[in-house]
Formats: structure tokens, C-alpha cells, sequence
């Protein structure tokens, strides 16, 4: 097979295994499956040694952990719904803020935007997303609640009196700190996640589908929703379940910005608590059950968390092959 | 080597006495006689006209005319800008940043490219169909019906879209799956799928940009004998690499090439345009003459 | 043959109107709204960023001085004066562990996915996993190091807040990487494979120094994120006042956990302190996503 050449190597070891040989190559393998099971591992290690340690309260309180709204510790009476509810209502705010907001800006970079702007743009949206949360909640906390206060005042004097809507604008709390200013804030910090992949999203809609609707008298707007929406709506439905799942995890502003008060009212401008923003305000006092309690609150958090990220990873995935079974 | 002024042939090609014009020698002679519009006159007229991208021009000096109810075929090897001057019909360049149209393109005697001219206005007119087959991934029937939608056309929107598929000789394979997705269909269903959706808006002008060029020959034969059809009703230009398609189907062809300048840059130009009959067997120019023998591209 | 229409019958084509009068009103406006819409929602974002740069700025500009920077935390919220020197120092150390922990674990943890595993399942489940991984709370991480390393050791410590912070970067590391090596053509491989190079060295020697750029970009992108992360630290890590350079020994503090100690008090200096705390912090956090950024670009271009 090889032409003997005088550089060329000796033929008698030629074949022989040099460089380490295969015992190098497979040692080399070895360490790199190693690495990646390390992140099967950490996962495991997660919900077994959080959920050994949470168990003494999972224990006491059976499945009341997530359906009674008491959170007594003195009493030794942990039920954490109303920090589910908590976690949830600031989600939800914060989608409905973030949503609209990312995918104008999405649409914006990929069908709008000149050239020459569209990098300006995209550093905006990394730099929100650089700034560290801690930040956003600081400002949160000293600047933003303040100045919403009578904002707060102004819509529940023009809305509490209207029925049902009415309770949903109720008496706002006097310091800001509450369900709308988290929700608030946790909009403009999940606003980046959901751009960058609405963006990842559009950008795989193919030219032809514009072109096909724009040769048609489309205009922008109608090529977006006739062209671009259809085949990103999977991608789309991903992006904000994803957002989601970034929003419920969130901690330090939350914790921050809420309020701290455990209770479960329509009211959006009413104090409130979150799950994680109670573990990290609450653990450093903690002992016993209480500790277990609140270590439970992680355990709730991260199945639900793993659970949102499974079915947004799903939706997205199966997007994708739908798209390319179109492409071939 | 001297680079001969194309304008003199294009002039020569454009001035052409109508007699032929309801005869031409290739594709079929007989759809002249039937249309009921006049055929032949001149929907669409290209003077002079070049496209740039950036400081580059990418196509020199163009003129031409596009003929009611004829089909006009575009070829040249590629890189010889006919795709980028059938993208300059409708505006669809429009789309590409830093692309700027100088010269004079007119559609009944109208400058496509005036100030007060909306681009949505001139493709609702001028269609096109794509290399690659694009359905939209909906129904087939949303897929012809998307553009009767947008546009707000009045009346049966069933009866339209029937008529749409019809018209694409595509509704007896699909009249029964018109909820199936548009991507469920083979290549070339789907590519006549998109000549349905195309000429559900009923636009005058239909530019095809290689339409068969993904399809395979039983395929590509279909959508040929769809463009006789379709020269009932519509004109059509087509651009096209296969000179034996262009030599097929069209009425009239132009020979597009790629010429080195004196500052080694690369531009497309016309070099004739002619009744296809015409330039496939007595080529007036030594260029046409080497491509379509296959000395040269 | 199928049936084929009859000739479509139009208005007699003249000169058709092409203006935009021709368009109706409705779809004018829709479209006109819509797209304004885009160019208001990139606002929305500016502002509220705008925002907390200037109040930041504004209100942190003033506190940093050279004792702001090192001098130790004074023992109250009440009392001005003194610094986060111990912070600063505990974020480098904690933070500069955390990476050392996670970039060769995350890297040679890519390159299991893109060079080995590719598509089998078992490298499709790692992936997958990497990916929810991701998106898991960084409070579930700190959670996870206490109830394993802190009441193992029963002490809290900077290496636990390492420990967490690896855990938080491991999966973006992972994931930054191998999509970098998988743009590394195949055609690298293959040169250096027909040379007679085995395949670790392959990778070592041809793949990764291909892809260096971007790894190194995604990794100072996770660094950057770690450094900025709260709430593992402010219960694992513990409190001190007075700078602790042993990251085993005893507990310490970082600047992320002093913005939310002092942003929940009412006392001035406290608050003062939170944005001196703030401003450092984002200079810290924006020095490695810049110089990421102006890496990643450099590999775009040599890209080209």
C-alpha cells in the first residue's frame, strides 16, 4: 500500500501502534464518556440527595406540601401552596409582558431591520441578558417599586370598582413590592431568552416561503403572518415555555421584589411569595424540618422545572422535524 | 476581441414585424389564434436595463420586450444574470439589501420602478414560481387560497380555489385531499400546486424562475404542457437552463451571457433576443451560436 | 388529461393602478401598525436597560473609590464607610475555581457528543440532558451542593459555591462547545487522519485548536453568567467580613450575595454599598462578555 520512499517510515513498524497506540485513543474516549455522564450524574445526584433531604417534611406533611395554603413553622405546619400560586401568577405576568416584546423583537432583526441596525439591536438584547439578575433586583427593589406605587393607585381607582376585573386590580400594597413589579422585572429578564430563540426560529423559515407570499401582493405583515407563523409555531410555542421555565427558577429579584407575605389573592398588586424567593430568604434560619420544608419547596421546583423543559424541548424538536420533512 | 453593442440586435429583435408573431415556428404556433386577448403586443418592456448589487452590476444593459399570451424564455450559462433580470419584473430584488435597478422597466406603458409605484402592487400582478418547489406548510386548499385571502378578492372562495387547481391541471388529484398538507404532495404536484396558488390571484405577467429544474422528466413534461395551457390566459416568461425546454415551450427566447469587462469584472448581458424558432436555428450572433451547439457553457 | 379551465376572463388590461392608493386601507394600516409594533417592542427592551445602566451609574459611581474596592465589610448596615474588598476577592476566587472545575469537564464532555457519541442514543440522552440542565434553577443547584457538600463537611465554604457555580456552567459549556466543533469541517479530520494521527490526537491537535475561538467565547459567556449568579451563594458560601483567600477554610462572600444582603435594608449606607456592589459587579460580568464577544467575532471573520 505505501511506496517506500527514504523519508517514509520503516516498513516493520509502520503498522505498529505508535503515539500512544489504541490503548491512548481508547483511555481518551473513556475520559470524554466520562465527562458526559457526568451530566447524567449530576442530574440523579440532584433529586436523590435533595429529595433524602426534604423527605423528613414530605414525610409530616404528605401531599398537604402542595395543597394547603399554611406555612407555619413555629407549628411545624409546612404547606407551600400559596408560593406555588405565588411562582405561578409571576410567570404568568411575566409572560404576557415578555411574550408580545420578544417576538416583535425577533421579527424586528430577522425581517425588518436594516442591516446596519440589526447589530446594534442584537448587543442590546445580550447586554440585558449579561446583567447579572441580583442587579435587576436592587434596582427593582430601590428604584422601580417606588415610582409604581401610584401608577398601581391610578388603575386599581380606575378598574377596582368594575367586578371580577376589579379583583385583579385591587389595593395596591403601599411599598410597590409586589406580584406586578416581580412580574415586571422578571419580563425584562426573560425577555432575551425568548428573543434569541424566537430569532433561532424565524431564521429557519425558509426564503422561499417569503418569497412565495411576497410574489403574491403580500405585504410584510401578511407575509409574516401567512409565511413566518405557520412554520414557526412549534419553535414558538418552545421559546416561551422555555422563557417559562427561566421565569419560575428565577430567585433574587423575586425575592427581592415581592413582598414576602404568604397568601393567595387575585389581587396582582397584593405582596406575595415564590418558591425559590422563599428558600433563600427563609434557609439561612432554618433547622430541622424547616430546613427539609424548604429544600422540599427546591424539589417541587426542580421537577416542575425538568417537566416544563422536557415539553418545551419536545414541542421544539418535533417542530423541527416537521420542518425538514417539508424540506425534503 | 471586440464585444459587439447588443443594442443593435436587441433593437433588431424588439422591431421584429408582427408576422411572425402569430406563427412562431417552435412551441405551438396554434395558441395565437385562439387567444382572446391580442396576443403578441407587448405587456412588458425592458430599455436598458442593468442591476446592481452594492457598486457591482451584476446585469448590463438589457432591452427587450415581453409579449402578451407568449411565453418568453430566458437562457444562458450560469451566472449570466437571467434569473437577476426575471427577480427585476416584480420587484422581488427589491428584497435583496443594496439591489438598485437602473433603466427602464414599464408594464403597460407604467415605470415598475416610479416613486409612487408599491412593489405589493406590481407582484399582485406579476406572479412568480420558484425553482424549489414552496408550498406553504398548510392545506392544499389554504395554499390557493392564501393569496385570494391577503388580497381580499371577492366571491366563492371554494369555486376559486377549484377553479385555481383547475387551472394548475392539479384538481383531480387532489379534489379529495384538499385538507392534506401541501407538503404531503410529490415534487411536481406541489410545483404546480404553487403555479395554482399563483394564478388563484389571477395576475397578467408569470414569471418562472427554472421551475422543473428540482422535478423529474414525467414532471417536468406535466408543467410543460400546464404552460401551453396557461398561455390562454397569461404571459409567461421563463427562465431555464435547459435550452431543449426553452427550444419546447417557448415563443420567444433571449440568450443571456457572462462578459469580462476591461477591468476583469464579471457583468450578464443580453446577447439576442429573438422568435426561438429563429435563434435556435439561424442564431444572428457567433455567441448563441456556439452556446446552443454546446462549444461554449 | 385532466379537465383544464377555461380562459380566465379579466378586466381589459389597460394601465393598471400599481400605486399604493390601490392598496386597500385595511391591509395599509395593518401592515403599517404591525411593523411599527417591531420597532416599538426593540424600545421597550432599550429603555428598562437604559434604565438601570444610568440608575447604576448614577447612584454606584459615586461610591467606588480605591477603599470601596478593598477595604473589609463593616460588621453593620448602619455604618458608612468601608468597602467589599472581600467580595471582589471571594467572587475572583469563587468564580475563577467554578470554571476551573467545569471548562475541562464541559469541554472534553463535548467532545464525547460531536466526536464519539454523534447521534447514538446514549450521547442523544446526554444532550437532551445537558439541555434541561440548563434550565435548571440555580437555586435548585445551591440546594443540591448544601444538602450534599455543606452538611456532608458541615461547614459552609467558597469551594461549595464553586461547586455549585461548576454545576451551573457545566451544561452551557457542554452544549457552547460542541456546537462549535461541529462547525470544524470533516475534511480537517480527515487531512489529519490520513496523515497516520490517531484520533485523540486529531482532536486535540487539529479539532479543538479549529474551534478555540468559540470555545473560548461560550466559556467566558458561562463565566460571566456564574460570576452574576446569587442564589447558591448566598447560602452556601456563607458570610464574612474580612477577606478569606482559602476557599476550604471558612466561610466567605461575593459580590452578588452583598447586593442582596444590603439591597433588602433600609439604612443608607447598606443601600449605598448594594450599588457600589452593582456597578462593580457589571463592570466585572461586562469585561468577559465583551472580550467574548470581540473573540467570537475575530472567529466569525477568519470564518469567512
Amino acid at each position: 500500500m505505501t511506496t517506500q520512499t527514504q523519508t517514509g517510515p520503516d516498513p516493520k513498524t509502520a503498522l505498529s501502534s505508535r503515539g500512544g497506540g489504541p490503548r491512548a485513543d481508547r483511555s481518551f474516549q473513556v475520559l470524554t464518556l466520562a465527562a458526559g455522564l457526568l451530566v447524567l450524574a449530576v442530574l440523579a445526584l440532584i433529586l436523590i440527595t435533595t429529595t433524602r433531604e426534604a423527605w423528613p417534611a414530605f414525610d409530616e406533611m404528605g401531599l398537604r406540601f402542595i395543597t394547603e395554603n399554611r406555612w407555619d413553622p413555629p407549628s411545624e405546619i409546612y404547606g407551600g401552596l400559596a408560593f406555588i400560586y405565588g411562582t405561578a401568577i409571576v410567570s404568568l405576568i411575566a409572560l404576557i409582558f415578555a411574550v408580545p416584546v420578544s417576538l416583535g423583537i425577533a421579527l424586528f432583526l430577522t425581517e425588518l431591520a436594516p442591516r446596519r441596525l440589526r447589530a446594534p439591536a442584537v448587543t442590546v438584547i445580550d447586554l440585558l441578558a449579561a446583567v447579572p439578575s441580583v442587579v435587576f433586583g436592587l434596582w427593582g427593589v430601590l428604584v422601580v417599586a417606588p415610582k409604581l406605587v401610584p401608577i398601581y393607585n391610578g388603575i386599581h381607582d380606575l378598574l377596582g370598582g368594575i367586578p371580577v376585573i376589579g379583583r385583579v386590580f385591587g389595593e395596591p400594597v403601599g411599598s410597590g413590592r409586589n406580584f406586578m413589579t416581580a412580574g415586571l422585572i422578571l419580563a425584562i429578564m426573560i425577555t432575551p431568552i425568548i428573543t434569541s430563540i424566537a430569532r433561532e426560529v424565524f431564521d429557519t423559515v425558509p426564503r422561499g416561503d417569503k418569497d412565495a407570499a411576497l410574489a403574491l401582493g403580500a405585504t410584510r405583515w401578511e407575509m409574516i403572518t401567512g409565511a413566518v407563523f405557520p412554520h414557526s409555531f412549534g419553535g414558538l410555542v418552545g421559546a416561551v415555555i422555555l422563557g417559562l421555565g427561566r421565569a419560575m427558577g428565577e430567585t433574587i429579584a423575586i425575592a427581592l421584589i415581592i413582598g414576602s407575605s404568604t397568601q393567595i389573592t387575585a389581587n396582582v398588586f397584593a405582596s406575595g411569595n415564590a418558591m425559590p424567593a422563599v428558600i433563600v430568604s427563609q434557609i439561612g434560619e432554618s433547622t430541622g424540618t424547616f430546613t427539609a420544608a424548604l429544600i422540599g419547596l427546591g424539589v417541587v421546583l426542580f421537577v416542575m422545572t425538568v417537566i416544563i423543559n422536557t415539553v418545551a424541548q419536545a414541542i421544539v424538536r418535533r417542530a423541527e422535524i416537521r420542518m425538514r420533512g417539508a424540506a425534503s | 476581441m471586440t464585444t459587439p453593442n447588443p443594442k443593435v440586435e436587441t433593437v433588431t429583435a424588439s422591431d421584429r414585424p408582427s408576422v411572425s408573431i402569430n406563427a412562431p415556428s417552435t412551441g405551438w404556433g396554434a395558441v395565437g389564434v385562439d387567444t382572446p386577448q391580442a396576443a403578441g403586443a407587448p405587456v412588458m418592456d425592458l430599455r436598458d436595463v442593468s442591476v446592481f448589487y452594492g457598486n457591482y452590476e451584476a446585469v448590463r444593459g438589457t432591452s427587450m420586450p415581453i409579449r402578451q399570451n407568449q411565453i418568453t424564455a430566458m437562457i444562458g450559462p450560469s451566472g449570466c444574470g437571467k434569473s437577476t433580470i426575471l427577480r427585476s419584473l416584480n420587484r422581488m430584488n427589491d428584497l435583496v439589501p443594496g439591489a438598485r435597478v437602473a433603466g427602464k422597466v414599464t408594464y403597460h406603458g407604467q415605470d415598475l420602478y416610479a416613486k409612487d409605484v408599491d412593489p405589493i402592487q406590481v407582484r399582485r400582478r406579476i406572479g412568480m414560481v420558484f425553482q424549489k418547489p414552496n408550498p406553504f406548510p398548510k392545506s392544499i386548499f389554504d395554499n390557493v387560497a392564501y393569496g385570494l385571502r391577503i388580497n381580499g378578492i371577492k366571491g366563492n372562495l371554494h369555486d376559486q380555489v377549484e377553479e385555481a387547481l383547475t387551472g394548475a391541471a392539479l384538481w383531480d388529484e387532489v379534489k379529495d385531499k384538499l385538507k392534506q398538507s401541501g407538503l404531503s404532495l410529490s415534487g411536481g404536484q406541489q410545483q404546480r400546486l404553487c403555479i395554482a396558488r399563483t394564478i388563484a390571484v389571477r395576475p397578467d405577467v408569470i414569471l418562472m424562475d427554472e421551475p422543473c429544474s428540482a422535478l423529474d422528466p414525467i414532471a417536468t413534461g406535466k408543467i410543460e404542457d400546464l404552460m401551453h395551457e396557461l398561455t390562454k390566459s397569461y404571459t409567461i416568461v421563463i427562465v431555464t437552463h435547459n435550452m431543449q425546454q426553452a427550444a419546447r415551450v417557448s415563443h420567444y427566447t433571449a440568450f443571456f451571457t457572462a462578459e469580462v469587462d476591461e477591468k476583469q469584472v464579471r457583468h450578464g448581458r443580453l446577447v439576442e433576443f429573438s422568435e426561438t424558432g429563429k435563434l435556435f436555428t439561424n442564431p444572428s450572433d457567433k455567441r448563441t451560436e456556439d452556446y446552443i451547439t454546446g462549444r461554449f457553457g | 388529461m385532466t379537465t383544464t379551465a377555461e380562459p380566465v376572463t379579466r378586466p381589459p388590461a389597460g394601465a393598471p393602478d400599481l400605486s399604493r392608493r390601490a392598496l386597500s386601507l385595511r391591509r395599509r394600516l395593518t401592515n403599517r401598525i404591525f411593523l411599527g409594533l417591531f420597532v416599538v417592542a426593540v424600545f421597550v427592551a432599550v429603555v428598562p436597560l437604559g434604565l438601570v445602566v444610568w440608575s447604576v451609574l448614577s447612584r454606584g459611581g459615586g461610591v467606588i473609590s480605591w477603599e470601596f474596592l478593598t477595604a473589609d465589610i463593616p460588621n453593620s448596615f448602619r455604618r458608612p464607610g468601608g468597602g467589599v474588598g472581600p467580595a471582589i476577592i471571594g467572587t475572583l476566587l469563587i468564580t475563577g475555581m467554578a470554571a476551573l472545575m467545569a471548562i475541562p469537564l464541559g469541554v472534553l464532555g463535548a467532545i464525547y457528543l460531536n466526536e464519539y457519541g454523534k447521534q447514538r442514543p446514549l450521547a442523544r440522552l446526554i444532550r437532551m440532558m445537558a439541555d434541561i440542565m440548563t434550565g435548571v434553577p440555580s437555586i435548585v443547584m445551591g440546594l443540591f451542593i448544601y444538602s450534599t457538600w455543606v452538611l456532608l463537611f458541615e461547614t459552609r465554604s467558597g469551594f461549595a459555591g464553586a461547586l455549585a457555580l461548576a454545576c451551573l456552567m457545566l451544561p452551557v459549556i457542554i452544549r457552547s462547545t460542541e456546537e462549535m466543533l461541529r462547525l470544524v469541517p470533516d475534511e480537517l479530520r480527515q487531512a489529519s487522519l490520513a496523515l497516520g494521527a490517531r484520533k485523540w490526537r486529531t482532536t486535540v491537535t487539529v479539532v479543538l485548536p479549529a474551534a478555540i475561538s468559540g470555545i473560548t467565547s461560550g466559556i467566558l459567556l458561562a463565566i460571566a453568567r456564574a460570576a452574576g449568579e446569587t442564589a447558591p451563594i448566598v447560602f452556601v458560601v456563607g458570610i464574612t467580613a474580612s477577606t478569606n483567600w482559602s476557599l476550604f477554610d471558612g466561610e466567605n462572600t461575593a459580590l452578588p450575595a452583598q447586593i442582596f444582603r444590603n439591597a433588602s435594608q433600609v439604612f443608607e449606607p447598606a443601600q449605598e454599598r448594594a450599588w457600589g456592589s452593582a456597578l462593580t459587579l457589571i463592570v466585572i460580568v461586562l469585561v468577559f462578555t465583551i472580550i467574548a464577544r470581540i473573540i467570537a467575532n475575530r472567529f466569525a471573520i477568519k470564518e469567512r
